[in-house]
């Protein structure tokens, strides 16, 4: 099946968009050559930096390039500031909506997200019931999925508010580019985006545990440097100029938690943490766990750390949530959503499950708790075969499933051997949360390098390319 | 402030660096005995691999004492932990772990020397380009050296990982004088035969120091200028002296700056002590195998005190 996609660039009927304009200019004066000279540059850089990543069950090819395209995606400044309008109103629900959550449950109990869909979700924590994280926040930093499929139709996606990744490959992505094409700067004017890791850096300065009233000392946890995405961990602790730790560097002395040092311990305030939920605390989760710090949600529950993301936050961006997020928007922000949902169906409900059975050569079927593209159906791409045994998944257990239509995402221009081409993309703005929410212009631009392939997922053929907002 | 975790990586980092140098150097210093000589080369490749702790390892796997087997074994196996290939492996490992520790030129450095390696040693090394290859090694090395050099910040970082260094390399000499320290004995020739001529090239060879040795000395190989110069010449880089200043030297910058004396210091201080003889000739009267058995003990020690007084684990 062939859909007719928005090309941001150039769509089919109306030509070149104005946001493209003067790049299309310094594009047409580029020899082909030199640009095809240039893609190999960019690879020679990332290799030659470690920007790699590993993919999960590839033994051989340990670490791996996430394929980058020098085309640029490009935003208007409108455009811009409809997305960022709508991604601080989402934002801020989804922190209202955890802090009712483990709080006073006001939405479950005025019936606007049913009970069962919280209590029995794996994602929600019990043991963070009546526990406010220091400055009230939950979810600090966040990766809003968007998708478009049209001049002015953007939907949310997902919304990542447990770790979201990714950001180094934002930052990189510029960085590459600004090295192999500088005059292409001075031509067009992209607002920066490199002011990111400050930013990061002040933001979790600002949600300091209340009782430190200097400044806090901030470390990055990771799960180590066997993990897929310890390159951008590294890259973060480097450059907010903090320390990089790992579980076994910490543990809780004198109801602080203190990372070990030439020196002996030293206390830690606020921990930005890239280790999920289950492995922070092996006395309070998995007690298998080697990843995390044994006692740091007592720590955390007498306010004396600063744990971002909060424990718990998965259960505001789990997939079975997301269809109820218009509702979330409205209940809390009293507005309604200025960035649409897309069409979601449960296979918890036996009417949707019906119609998602019925339809399944039409529909992107999930997992509500499965992310990086795995565990998921593409109707219109899979053999009958494949749909047939991915329906009878979904028998078996429909609640773990929803559905959405196939959406003809947008296109945006690769280069290619043969010249520009296009493919499909997504994008990841970030976002920061503390007394204020911050948005740096720009975001993670994935793009499905496979033509008329829709999964952007790095994991699964992937790509990225620089994003740039325009400063008009 | 310095993670355990982090000072250990570093240590760890730059004492691989050193030992994928020292095992190209080791078979290089080989090769040319096994090139001028027709009697006697397999002696010479066992003290090589003696010299490089490899003899155990080595001889499970081969029966025969080749250039292409022992130059195999020793730069391009990783089934030996130790030889330039693995080193190289282990010492990105622990580079990519104190990333954030490092400068960026530093980082890209031991990266691409791994990548180049890695390159260069896919494949068995055919023999005639085996000059290349240790050059090649001994290139990577030097690069990362400089990066290291030239953009490092003097801080306990950069104590650490020369820390590492030191204790590696102060070890690897020890060691090339007591595979060898029979042949360095007065008793047996003070005027040399010509069979002693090469041994002592050889050793020479193996700290790349044949050359820089006739400048601070006569144009002969005498046995006791030779280890005099490797073991209490200060100026000299790959001397038992030299690795010892420097390691007293750091690490009283970590005494300094901490403000604690820990059991290390000691031993460094204690260490460095015996190397403050009058002459060289004391330690041949006290016996030049057991001062090196001595010396090697103790700088093993040295590196545990280091990792036990600063955390590393």
């Amino acid at each position: 099946m062939r859909l007719a996609a928005f090309d941001e660039m150039q769509p089919e009927q109306s030509g070149l968009r104005h946001s493209y304009a003067a790049y299309d200019r310094w594009l047409k004066q580029q020899d082909p050559a030199r640009l095809t000279e240039k893609m190999r540059d960019a690879e020679r850089v990332f290799r030659k930096t470690g920007i790699t990543f590993a993919v999960y069950g590839e033994a051989e090819a340990a670490e791996r390039l996430i394929p980058f395209d020098i085309v640029p995606r490009i935003l208007s400044g409108s455009e811009w500031r409809r997305l960022t309008q709508g991604i601080e109103q989402r934002v801020q629900a989804l922190n209202a909506f955890l802090d009712d959550i483990y709080h006073r449950q006001e939405i479950l109990r005025a019936g606007r997200v049913p009970k069962r869909l919280v209590a029995e979700n794996v994602a929600f924590l019990p043991e963070m019931i009546g526990v406010r994280p220091p400055a009230g926040v939950y979810t600090h930093i966040i990766g809003v999925d968007i998708v478009r499929t049209g001049e002015n139709e953007f939907f949310v996606l997902e919304d990542n508010a447990r770790t979201p990744s990714g950001v180094s490959y934002m930052l990189e992505n510029r960085e590459t580019m600004m090295q192999l094409f500088p005059e292409l700067f001075q031509q067009v004017r992209v607002r920066p985006v490199e002011n990111y890791p400050q930013l990061l850096r002040q933001s979790l300065a600002a949600v300091r545990p209340e009782s430190v009233r200097t400044t806090p000392t901030i470390a990055v946890l990771t799960p180590g440097s066997y993990n897929s995405a310890y390159f951008e961990h590294a890259f973060l602790a480097d450059q907010m100029g903090v320390e990089l730790v790992e579980g076994h560097d910490l543990r809780v002395v004198d109801g602080h938690v203190a990372m070990r040092t030439t020196e002996g311990y030293k206390q830690i305030d606020v921990l930005y943490r890239r280790v999920d939920d289950a492995f922070l605390d092996p006395l309070t989760f998995n007690p298998d766990s080697a990843l995390g710090v044994p006692g740091i949600m007592d720590v955390y529950r007498a306010g004396n750390i600063t744990i971002a993301n909060a424990p718990g936050t998965g259960i505001s961006d789990d997939k079975a949530i997301y269809s109820y997020m218009p509702e979330i928007i409205e209940f809390y922000t009293g507005r309604k959503a200025i960035l649409g949902n897309i069409r979601t169906w449960r296979c918890s409900e036996p009417d949707s499950l019906k119609y998602v059975q019925e339809n399944l050569h039409d529909l992107v079927v999930k997992e509500v708790h499965g992310s990086g593209g795995y565990g998921m159906l593409v109707g219109p791409a899979a053999t009958k075969a494949e749909r047939e045994t991915f329906s009878k998944k979904i028998a078996a257990n429909p609640s773990n499933y929803i559905a959405q239509p196939t959406l003809s995402l947008s296109t945006c221009p690769i280069m290619t051997e043969a010249g520009l081409a296009p493919r499909h993309v997504d994008l990841r703005p970030f976002v920061l949360v503390s007394d204020r929410i911050q948005i740096v212009p720009g975001g993670l631009t994935r793009v499905a390098l496979k033509e008329g392939s829709l999964v952007v997922n790095s994991s699964q053929g992937g790509g990225t390319k620089d994003t740039w907002v325009l400063d008009d | 402030m310095l993670l355990g975790r982090v000072a250990n990586g570093l240590y760890w980092m730059n004492r691989y660096i050193e030992r994928a140098e020292n095992m190209a150097r080791l078979v290089d210093a080989g090769l040319r005995m096994a090139l001028t000589r027709t009697q006697g080369a397999e002696d010479e490749w066992k003290s090589v691999l003696l010299s490089a702790g490899a003899d155990v390892g080595f001889s499970a796997k081969y029966a025969e004492y080749t250039v292409g087997a022992v130059s195999d074994f020793l730069i391009r196996d990783t089934s030996n932990p130790s030889s330039s290939m693995s080193s190289m492996e282990t010492a990105r490992f622990n580079a990519r772990m104190v990333r954030t520790a490092l400068t960026r030129e530093t980082w890209e450095a031991i990266n691409e020397a791994w990548m180049a390696l890695k390159r260069m040693l896919a494949k068995p090394i055919d023999e005639r380009d085996l000059p290349q290859v240790l050059d090649a090694i001994k290139r990577e090395t030097a690069l990362i050296r400089g990066c290291f050099y030239g953009t490092m910040l003097r801080n306990e970082i950069f104590d650490f990982a020369q820390i590492g260094t030191y204790v590696e390399r102060a070890d690897n000499t020890a060691r090339i004088l007591d595979v060898k320290y029979y042949v360095l004995l007065p008793s047996v020739s003070w005027v040399g035969s010509t069979l002693d001529n090469y041994q002592w090239e050889s050793i020479l060879r193996s700290v790349s120091a044949h050359r820089s040795y006739r400048w601070v000395y006569d144009a002969e190989y005498r046995p006791t200028n030779i280890a005099d110069y490797l073991i209490l010449n200060g100026r000299m880089p790959r001397s038992l002296t030299f690795c010892y200043r420097f390691l007293a030297e750091h690490l009283h910058f970590r005494e300094q700056d901490y403000g604690l004396r820990l059991p290390c210091h000691d031993t460094v201080e204690c260490t460095l002590a015996k190397l403050k003889v009058g002459s060289i000739k004391q330690i041949f009267d006290a016996g030049l195998h057991e001062f090196l058995t001595d010396f090697i003990r103790d700088n093993y020690r040295l590196g545990d005190e280091v990792a036990k007084d600063y955390r590393f684990h």
